[in-house]
């Protein structure tokens, strides 16, 4: 599975959340929140440092509570699979207004790039799909990924899938802020809910 | 010990149906669980509603991350799951404080009364101790006239003054369930 001409990842996140308008962005454990804080802070980040597994399912809780605007999920790999069962979860309740980006560079960066299951064998795209996100893409190209910018501004046509290759390099960590009540509270503000 | 068949009592049990409308009062809208038989009453309750959302899960963790999600997004969520859920729920709870979220759940226990599978008794007789590990007050009910009360303690102990809360249903008053006559 391993290719050439991999992707870079903060360009690939930039990309993405460039004139983001009202998106609402998860960032999964690791390198993903970090890219997300690299390509500029803003109040609906959510910016994890833990729970692993979790960001599908905090997009999906997200998306249901506000199907008037967009949530996408950006997370690794190695986060991906371990909540590999929450694209099931999503298959079954299909909120149109979910995306779930994975970067997916094939190993575990944070820890010593120990390569993951994608490396040899796992198809996160096959595993979406077979969830029933019918919408689910592998991209490899700056153009492919040009192409899914307009789709996560979209609230009826998800939940949609994209697996993108990006390269190993491990990139200057920008780190986000990282506490909690206070990043999930700035966008309870900015999405009007008044502190309790 | 009393035994859960179909013409137990829990089939007519007013209980569930007082849980639904505790849940409702506190205007909760996602209801993520997997699937229990002490629950199913509500959970039938819950998909048939027309403000609250019935989420089915693959793990219970992936409800803990769902309640996190939800509240950002301004809704309260109610998380149904049996005890040897409990136990894989735990790395997930620490989005609890770090979060602040109230953190509102109902706990259908085994293991601890009339229990055929004892598989199910490791986990029900930590329960408890893990919720209480983990920051969440336990409130338990052991017997169905006191489900309403509890519930509706508890529920606005976690809503109101955002203390992350568990109640624990006795399999007491679930019944045993039944593997041989």
């Amino acid at each position: 599975m391993s290719q050439t001409n991999l992707l870079d990842r903060r360009a690939v996140v930039a990309t993405m959340l460039r004139d983001r308008k009202g998106i609402v962005a998860v960032g999964g454990l690791g390198a993903s929140t970090n890219d997300m804080a690299a390509a500029g802070d803003h109040d609906r980040n959510l910016y994890l440092w833990g729970a692993m597994g979790g960001a599908v399912m905090m997009g999906l809780g997200l998306a249901l509570a506000q199907p008037d605007v967009p949530v996408v999920v950006i997370t690794g790999d190695g986060e991906m699979l371990m909540g590999i069962g929450s694209l099931a979860t999503v298959g079954m309740q299909k909120p149109g207004n979910l995306s779930i980006v994975v970067l997916d560079n094939e190993r575990y960066g944070e820890t010593g790039g120990q390569t993951s299951h994608t490396s040899v064998a796992a198809d996160l795209v096959g595993v979406a799909k077979a969830c029933g996100i019918a919408d689910s893409q592998a991209i490899t190209t700056m153009a492919d990924v040009e192409g899914l910018v307009p789709k996560l501004h979209e609230l009826k046509s998800g939940p949609r899938f994209a697996n993108i290759k990006i390269d190993g390099a491990n990139v200057e960590r920008i780190l986000p802020m990282r506490d909690g009540t206070f990043i999930v509270n700035r966008i309870r503000g900015s999405l009007g809910f008044p502190p309790l | 010990m009393h035994a859960r068949t179909d013409t137990s009592e829990q089939q007519t049990a007013a209980w569930p149906e007082e849980i639904y409308a505790v849940l409702q009062r506190y205007d909760v809208r996602q209801v993520p669980y997997v699937p229990d038989a002490g629950h199913s009453k509500l959970i039938e309750r819950v998909l048939g509603s027309d403000t609250m959302r019935g989420i089915p899960l693959t793990t219970e963790e992936e409800g803990v991350a769902l309640v996190a999600g939800a509240w950002a997004g301004g809704q309260r969520c109610a998380l149904l799951m049996q005890s040897s859920g409990v136990g894989n729920c735990i790395n997930m709870f620490s989005l609890i404080p770090l979060f602040r979220l109230p953190f509102f759940t109902i706990v259908t226990m085994r293991g601890e009364w009339g229990e055929f599978n004892h598989w199910q008794v490791p986990m029900g007789s930590t329960t408890q101790a893990v919720f209480e590990l983990s920051g969440i007050r336990v409130m338990r009910a052991h017997h169905a006239g006191e489900v309403r009360e509890v519930v509706e303690a508890g529920a606005a102990q976690a809503y109101n003054a955002c203390t992350p809360t568990a109640v624990l249903l006795s399999q007491r008053l679930i019944g045993a369930k039944v593997f041989v006559k």
